[in-house]
């Protein structure tokens, strides 16, 4: 065996422990008992990670539950409008206005070149959810800001003409007016998108646990932001108000729970586990406490202000902890290579066994 | 639709996808690890000729890797595998499963002559040349005999995609397709978003971090393992423990100590994607790239990527016939989840081993399909909200 005279300074050789099948020990040093752990599935460089975790930090989480609730709360504003209810439609449009507006600070400052921000608009990129995300924020917030000015300015600009009787100024009054129904047509428009395309962006990674939950992400994310914008409505708006914001929390909490479970089925259990350990899971389970909470709280108590607004509180955090938790758990699936390696050696071997062989990036020949 | 269906996934040529007039023919290399002796004369010529900062002289005890990984400041990486007589078995039986794969001997005997089934996929593969009898049956060659230990040296490089996830995620345009078929970032366009580097299926493209950037994290060797693969992948470290007397890694974290970068002024291009650009400067001069010119047993071989395919073809039959069976290639095949990659290799074991994705997919393949259910999810917000407006008021 010694194949040059320096060998025998050699430390002991490790053995293999995926070799446990009762091969007879050659009489080498064993490995301590304490460090056995069971069997690995996967081999990996040094257990370093393979594809690398986005270089995003706290504040694109941030950002997902922002244009969230910005989102959702651009639907409450354009609904308060048509049916009438004051106090909610100006909740809903100042909510939509901050919210994408905080969302957007948070986005700049984490780039790498925050100076460089609006490269953004450099093109229109289709391939890229990133591009078409600016384009819908951009959107998005130009109507909702209209909204809101129109909101805060058309009475002020009443008031004035009323007292000096000024032409121009009634003249720009009108126009706000006429302009009020396109603004609050276009908020509505273009907040589905703002919730349901932060999804993709996640989805669109090789981040394994994001990917391959594609399916059912942008289900989670918008319910998650009808939710929050709700909770912001419970605690801005008067009871008499909020009726719709109750509806909207019971029905998308409903259709959140059922989303997410859904979810963690189809991932399967090796990539829904960062989904259901470590401070990911956590936050998840926070976040579904939270939800079932508020939602109660929303549909039974929502007719007295303070429980209201507690139980919109409590439905905003759980959309924090959402946005947050499926954050965290990309974050840990991009690190561990067992959650890239074993789901992708799982696949093609389930395709080498259907009798697929020409579609691997192995080849021997 | 004939010129869509091929732009997210599936065989086709980039440059002329990216609509360059007159594209030149797609370069690329064949990273030949069999005859890698470790030098890293590769990393050290591309720093040179790219400028590429310093990014850390730690040692990582990963055998005598010292860079770890590919990243924004390491363009081409050498991975050092220590093995033992077991594994090395163990990496020749992955690779003769790998060439009796849809080979007509394992189902019957009188399929070899139709091209049907899986006939069709073995023929796609086939080097028109000379390969067919070596591997179509027989008995085979005898294997070399096996080492007791052996090491695996192999310089990693980012891989030029025919569907770059990274490209086609990048919002600014700073990210290209050139007439060579390669792709190179604009650092004076991109802004440092950060999505090619989660795109990225092989973990090459990283952001660069200094006193610049407001990641003060440790950016040599790219990376900055957080509590070693989370609680749940405890696991995780355990694969790469048994190539051998380099010793435990501890969880496969390294936490480096401030950036090296971070403490010398001069580091260009903070906050900004950096990857290997296959040199495209010294390629529009008509050279060979800085790394494959300087690789002294010629591990590295640069050329038109249809002249490196074929090489690399020709290489893996020979060590076959060698009584190498554990020889593989990487990337050659149009088919596989990126439509094959610019950047070829031989591997010596399963390509997790070196740190590589067993069956990379571009992310955006999927994209399609996303979007179609973001807009469900779009419709079925509207649709809530909606509702909740319906019925009596209050």
């Amino acid at each position: 065996m010694t194949t040059n005279p320096f060998d025998a300074d050699r430390p002991p050789e490790r053995r293999r422990r995926r070799h446990d099948d009762g091969s007879p020990d050659t009489g080498k040093r064993r490995r301590d008992e304490s460090l056995m752990v069971p069997d690995v599935r996967f081999d990996s460089y040094y257990g370093r990670h393979i594809v690398k975790p986005a270089p995003w930090e706290k504040e694109v989480a941030a950002y997902l539950f922002l244009g969230g609730i910005a989102a959702g709360s651009a639907l409450l504003g354009a609904g308060g409008r048509a049916r009438g209810l004051p106090a909610l439609q100006r909740a809903g449009r100042i909510g939509a206005v901050a919210g994408a507006a905080l969302g957007g600070a948070a986005l700049a400052k984490d780039l790498g070149k925050p100076s460089r921000a609006l490269n953004m608009m450099r093109t229109v990129k289709l391939t890229s959810p990133m591009s078409v995300g600016s384009w819908i924020l951009t959107a998005f917030g130009s109507f909702t800001g209209a909204a809101l000015a129109i909101e805060l300015g058309r009475p002020m600009l009443e008031r004035r003409s009323r007292a000096s009787g000024s032409g121009a100024v009634a003249l720009l009054s009108t126009a706000m007016k006429l302009a009020d129904g396109p603004a609050t047509v276009g908020s509505a428009f273009f907040a589905p998108p703002l919730a349901a395309y932060t999804a993709v962006l996640l989805a669109d990674t090789a981040t394994p646990t994001w990917h391959e939950s594609y399916r059912e992400l942008p289900f989670v994310f918008v319910s998650s932001a009808n939710l929050a914008a709700s909770g912001l409505a419970l605690v801005t708006v008067p009871a008499r108000e909020n009726g719709p914001a109750r509806k909207l929390a019971a029905v998308s909490a409903i259709a959140e729970l059922v989303a997410f479970e859904r979810m963690q089925d189809q991932l399967g259990p090796t990539l829904s586990e960062p989904l259901r350990t470590g401070k990911a899971g956590r936050l998840l389970k926070a976040s579904r406490a939270l939800t079932i909470g508020g939602a109660l709280g929303a549909v039974a108590l929502g007719g007295n202000r303070v429980t209201a607004a507690l139980s919109g509180a409590a439905l905003m955090a759980a959309s924090v902890c959402t946005r947050f938790g499926v954050f965290e758990a990309g974050m840990v699936s991009a690190i561990d290579p067992k959650y890239t390696v074993e789901p992708q050696r799982e696949r093609l071997e389930k395709r080498r066994a259907a009798g697929v062989v020409d579609d691997s990036i192995t080849t021997a020949r | 639709m004939g010129f869509w269906r091929n732009q997210l996934s599936g065989p086709t040529d980039p440059a002329a996808d990216a609509a360059w007039d007159r594209p030149e023919p797609r370069k690329g290399f064949f990273t030949d690890t069999s005859i890698c002796i470790g030098c890293k004369a590769c990393e050290v010529a591309c720093k040179e000729w790219n400028g590429v900062p310093e990014d850390g002289l730690d040692l990582l005890n990963q055998s005598y890797d010292n860079t770890g990984a590919l990243g924004a400041s390491t363009w081409r990486h050498v991975a050092f595998v220590e093995q033992t007589t077991d594994r090395i078995e163990q990496a020749r039986e992955s690779g003769r499963k790998l060439v009796s794969l849809g080979m007509p001997s394992v189902r019957s005997r009188d399929d070899t002559a139709l091209a049907g089934g899986g006939g069709t996929a073995t023929a796609t593969l086939t080097a028109p040349g000379d390969l067919v009898p070596g591997a179509a049956g027989g008995p085979g060659p005898i294997d070399a005999a096996l080492p007791a230990v052996r090491w695996l040296m192999a310089s990693d490089v980012c891989k030029h995609c025919t569907h770059a996830a990274c490209l086609d995620v990048c919002p600014t345009g700073a990210l290209f397709r050139t007439e060579f078929g390669t792709v190179v970032v604009q650092d004076d366009v991109c802004n440092g978003c950060g999505y090619c580097v989660a795109a990225c299926p092989f973990g090459v493209i990283e952001r660069r971090s200094g006193h610049e950037g407001h990641e003060k994290g440790a950016q040599s060797h790219g990376i900055s393992i957080k509590g070693s693969g989370g609680s749940g992948g405890s696991g995780g470290s355990g694969g790469s423990e048994g190539t051998g007397a380099a010793g435990h890694q501890g969880g496969g974290s390294h936490q480096n100590a401030p950036s090296h970068a971070e403490t010398n002024g001069e580091v260009k291009n903070v906050g900004i994607a950096q990857k290997c650009t296959l040199c495209y400067d010294r390629l529009g001069a008509g050279q060979t790239p800085a790394c494959a010119q300087a690789c002294p047993t010629t591990s590295i071989k640069f050329g038109d990527l249809d002249e490196m395919r074929a090489t690399a073809r020709a290489r893996v039959a020979q060590l076959h016939e060698l009584g190498y069976p554990e020889a593989r290639l990487y990337g050659v095949d149009e088919n596989d989840g990126v439509g094959g990659t610019g950047s070829t290799f031989l591997l010596l074991d399963e390509p997790e081993v070196y740190g590589l994705p067993p069956d990379p997919r571009v992310t955006t393949a999927d994209l399609p399909d996303m979007f179609r259910k973001a807009g469900y999810a779009g419709l079925t917000m509207l649709g809530m909200a909606a509702a909740a407006f319906v019925g009596r008021r209050r």
